[in-house]
Order: structure tokens, then sequence, then C-alpha cells
């Protein structure tokens, strides 16, 4: 019992250092960090993703070809294949390092995350590129494009339009893998809160609001997808 | 031969051959299409009508032979298909609108694509031959037997790329009043009917000016009462000197449009002739037993 009707006092100690002891700044700057880590790692990945699995989906008949297919074989299965803090462990303190590169820390955090979520997005975007009917293709190399311009021009769109709700769910994961960049020294929001606890030992409170803040920014998100989906769905709608 | 047929053959194919794994479904065909010629292609199902018909435009590669089209063999995998497909409609069974952009952005796609790519490639090449035109003056004053190979003026560019748009979509246009579809014009092809899906596929074929049209069973997957409004187009088409290929199952159509029919069976052109000879005078068995059947 002791544990509720202490809430209120923790509250107040809390609010105070939020408020008024900078505690808000540190949030902001966390907070700011997180959106930029998971925003940029997914634009990022969607590009890797988008290239690996195009190249996955090109007939196979030139040893060039093979040899690309192959190599992303590699790519993803080390990055699936890792934990996300042994890949930022390894970029930070190793590859980084080892190539003389000196990179902010948060650099560092936007490449890892990016060539890490461009790993499960490529396999997503081949699943939505096999999705699109083979017509399509045919109808497009019939025309006299290429295999390439028939790609981005009329696959990739309606495959991007079939993966929507998997790739929000991928940035939804790409949002709250971002809480473990503490490892290598990166401020996010865990970070913030761990930081506003540790000023007065006090760790309920904002354990609690930091998971509030989470669920808000995972709800904002997929409001957003839900408006991306309606958009995108305009080529369905039956109207007259 | 109807009046408008020539003597300039479009393709001419020699001794095609395309096999699936082992199963060997073109055994070598040889024919020569002249233009202005509309071929009906029947025959039994898996005898290798379509395959035959997808192998002109490459769509699949055949394994052996040749097919000249535009004094280029278009077998060979070095000759880059691309630019011949441009020339080479296609109109298929299931219609492959693109789903993803309305009716006059389906027209309109290939022909600006096209065009604009060419554009570009041009104005690199006009701005490598400025670039370079120090060093070939130079190599004019050294080698001065073939002084004149150093010449090269950049070509000037008629167009803009909102010129070909503009084009495009007056083409485009034109068409879609041709077939009294022009209030379709912005909507996507999920809200049409089949019918009019396919006469839109046909003319987004002919946007590209074709010269030769191939049909893969355009009317098998729509309702009997959509039927009529395809086959009228095509008939017009046909009407209008246009060359063209048709794999189909509508006998009566073929007899009426054809100036030949090939029969293909087993992988060959098992009998050919005229509609006449062919539908009251079948020579070959197995073309008496197909077409007891169907007729």
């Amino acid at each position: 019992m002791e544990f509720f009707t202490s809430l209120p006092k923790k509250w107040a100690v809390f609010y105070n250092t939020f408020a008024n002891k900078n505690g808000y700044k540190e949030f902001l700057s966390g907070l700011k960090n997180t959106v930029i880590i998971a925003v940029l790692g997914l634009f990022i990945g969607i590009i890797i993703g988008t290239i690996i699995a195009a190249v996955k989906v090109i007939p196979p008949y030139k040893r060039l070809i093979r040899f690309a297919q192959r190599i992303g074989d590699v790519y993803v299965a080390f990055f699936r294949g890792t934990p996300i803090v042994v890949q930022l462990l390894l970029g930070y303190y190793v590859l980084f390092p080892a190539f003389g590169i000196n990179l902010p820390i948060l650099n560092v955090c936007v490449i890892i995350f990016g060539l890490n979520s461009g790993a499960y997005i490529s396999e997503i975007m081949r699943g939505g590129i096999n999705s699109v009917d083979p017509g399509q293709m045919e109808a497009g190399r019939a025309l006299g494009l290429s295999f390439f311009s028939t790609m981005m021009l009329i696959v990739i769109p309606q495959a991007i339009k079939n993966i929507l709700p998997t790739l929000g769910n991928e940035f939804i994961t790409l949002i709250k893998e971002t809480s473990v960049v503490g490892y290598v020294g990166a401020t996010d929001v865990c970070v913030a809160f761990r930081y506003i606890g540790t000023n007065n030992y006090e760790f309920i409170v904002p354990y609690l609001v930091m998971a509030l803040i989470y669920i808000v920014i995972v709800l904002f998100i997929t409001m957003g997808i839900r408006i991306m989906e309606r958009r995108m769905g305009r080529s369905d709608r039956v109207h007259n | 031969m109807t009046a408008s047929t020539t003597n300039n053959p479009v393709l001419e194919i020699k001794n095609l051959q395309k096999n699936f794994g082992k199963l060997q479904v073109l055994k070598g065909i040889t024919e020569t299409i002249y233009e202005g010629e509309k071929i009906a292609v029947i025959g039994p199902s898996g005898g290798g009508k379509s395959t035959f018909l997808r192998c002109l435009n490459c769509m699949e590669d055949p394994n052996g032979g040749s097919i000249m089209f535009e004094g280029e063999d278009i077998a060979d995998m070095h000759v880059d298909i691309n630019q011949h497909r441009e020339h080479i409609g296609m109109v298929f069974q299931s219609f492959n609108l693109f789903n993803n952009k309305t009716v006059l952005q389906n027209i309109m796609l290939a022909p600006v694509h096209l065009g604009c790519a060419k554009l570009k490639k041009q104005k690199r090449k006009n701005a490598m031959i400025r670039i370079s035109a120090p060093f070939r003056s130079i190599l004019k004053a050294i080698d001065k037997k073939h002084a004149q190979k150093y010449d090269r003026q950049p070509v000037e560019l008629t167009t803009t790329p909102q010129q070909i748009k503009a084009e495009a979509e007056k083409t485009a246009m034109r068409l879609l009043q041709r077939i009294g579809l022009e209030e379709k014009a912005n909507v996507y092809p999920s809200t049409l009917s089949g019918g009019q899906k396919q006469r839109i596929a046909i003319i987004r074929a002919l946007a590209m000016n074709p010269k030769v049209m191939l049909f893969d069973e355009p009317t098998s997957a729509l309702d009997p009462e959509m039927v009529g409004e395809v086959l009228d187009l095509i008939r017009q088409l046909g009407e209008e000197g246009m060359t063209m290929i048709i794999v189909t199952h509508e006998m009566g159509f073929a007899r009426e449009i054809a100036d030949r029919i090939f029969f293909i069976s087993d992988g060959i052109i098992s009998e050919q002739g005229t509609p006449e000879e062919f539908f009251e005078h079948p020579k070959n068995p197995r073309t008496v037993e197909f077409l007891s059947k169907v007729l």
C-alpha cells in the first residue's frame, strides 16, 4: 500500500526535477536523438533495403548480378544474425576506429541503425515486390521500358503500398530499439529519464513516464501510417 | 491477302525454338509476316501459341533461331531489346494496366519516359562533344589524314520535356476520345470494367506507334457481353492497316479478320492458310480434329 500512497510525493519530486532542474532539457534532447536515429535510420534502411531487394529479384543471368545477390545475402545474414547492441559496440569501438573514422556518436548510431533496418526492410521489400502481379512488369517491359525503370515507376510503388503496414511495424520496432544506444554513450529518451531518476535516486515515476512517452510516440506513428495508407489507397478506391 | 497488305516483311522468323527446362515448346517455326497482314493464331492449349507470340517480342527469350525485326535479330541476346519493343505493341489476356497510375498516366508513361530518356542521352552526348572539342582540335592537327573523323557537331535539340509531355497527352486524349472513354482519363484502372481496361490497354500500346501489334488472347478474360467492344476496336485497327498477330479462341472473329490463320500444335505451325481454305478444307488430320471440336 505504501507504494501507492507515496506516489504523489514521488511525482512531486519528479516534477520538480523535470520542470525546475533542467530535467525537461535532458528529455527534449533525448527525444530529439531518439527521433533522429529512428527516422534517419528508417530512411537509410528503406534505401538499402530497396536496393538489396531489387537486386535479389533480377533474373540471375549475369555473373555480376549473382555476385551482388550473394553480397546481399551475407549482409542480411550478418545484420539479422547479431543483436543491435553488438552491432553498435562493434561499429563504435571496432569498425569506425579501425578505419580511422572519428564520427560523433549520434552519427554512428544513425548509420548502424540504418544498416540494421536495411537488412530487415530488404526482406520485407522482397516480399512486397513478389506480391505485385508479374503482369505489371511484363506490361512495362512490353512497352519498351527497361527492367530498372519498370521496377522504379511501377513495381516498387505498388510494393510499398502493400508493405506499408509492415514498414510501419519496422519503424515502431526501430523507435523502441533506439533505447539501447545508451550502451555506447548516446543520449536518448531512455538515458534522459535514467538521468532524471539518478538526480534523487527515485526511479519509479521517471520510468513510468518513460513508458508512457514511448507509447505516445508509437501511437502517433500508428496514426501517421493510417493517414499514409489512406492516401496511397487512392488507386483502390471505387468512384465514378 | 487484303488490299492493305504489302510485300515488306515486318517480322522474319527463322527456326524459332523455345524450351522450358527439358520440355521443348516451340520446335522450329519459320514464317514471314508482312506489313499490314493480320494473322490469327489458333490451336489447342499447351500447343505453344502463347509462347510463340511471347517470343516475338522476347518476353520469353528464344533458345534458338532468329527473329529479324527492323533489320536486327532480336532473338540475339546482345541486341538492345527495349529499343525494339517500343515498336512492338503487346496486349495481354489480363490487361495489365498499371494499377498505381491513372488511365491517362498509363497511356502517357512510356512515351514520356522514353522520350525524356532519349533527350537526356542526347544532351549528355552534346555536352561530351563540347567538352572534348579542344582535344579533338589537337588530334585533328596531329592526325591530318583522318581530319574529318574529328569533326563532330552537337545535335540541336528539337524538343523539351514539356513538349514531349504535352504531345503525349494530346495523343493520349485523342486515343481516349476514339474509344469514347475520355471522361475516364483521371480514374484508376480498378474502377473500370474488363472491356474498358482492355480497350485502354490496346490504346496504351498504340500510343507508342507500334509497327506490329501482338494480342495474347485479348478477350479470354472478359465477360461475354464485353467481348464485342474489344473485338470491334481490334477490327478497326485492322482496317486501318495495322500489322497484327492475334492469338485467339474466337473462331468467328479469326475467320472474319485474318488474312492468314496459323494452326499451332505440338510446337510447330502444323497448318496455315487463308480463312476459307483453313475452315472449309482443312488438310491436316490434327486440324480437322480440332475444328470438329470447336465449331
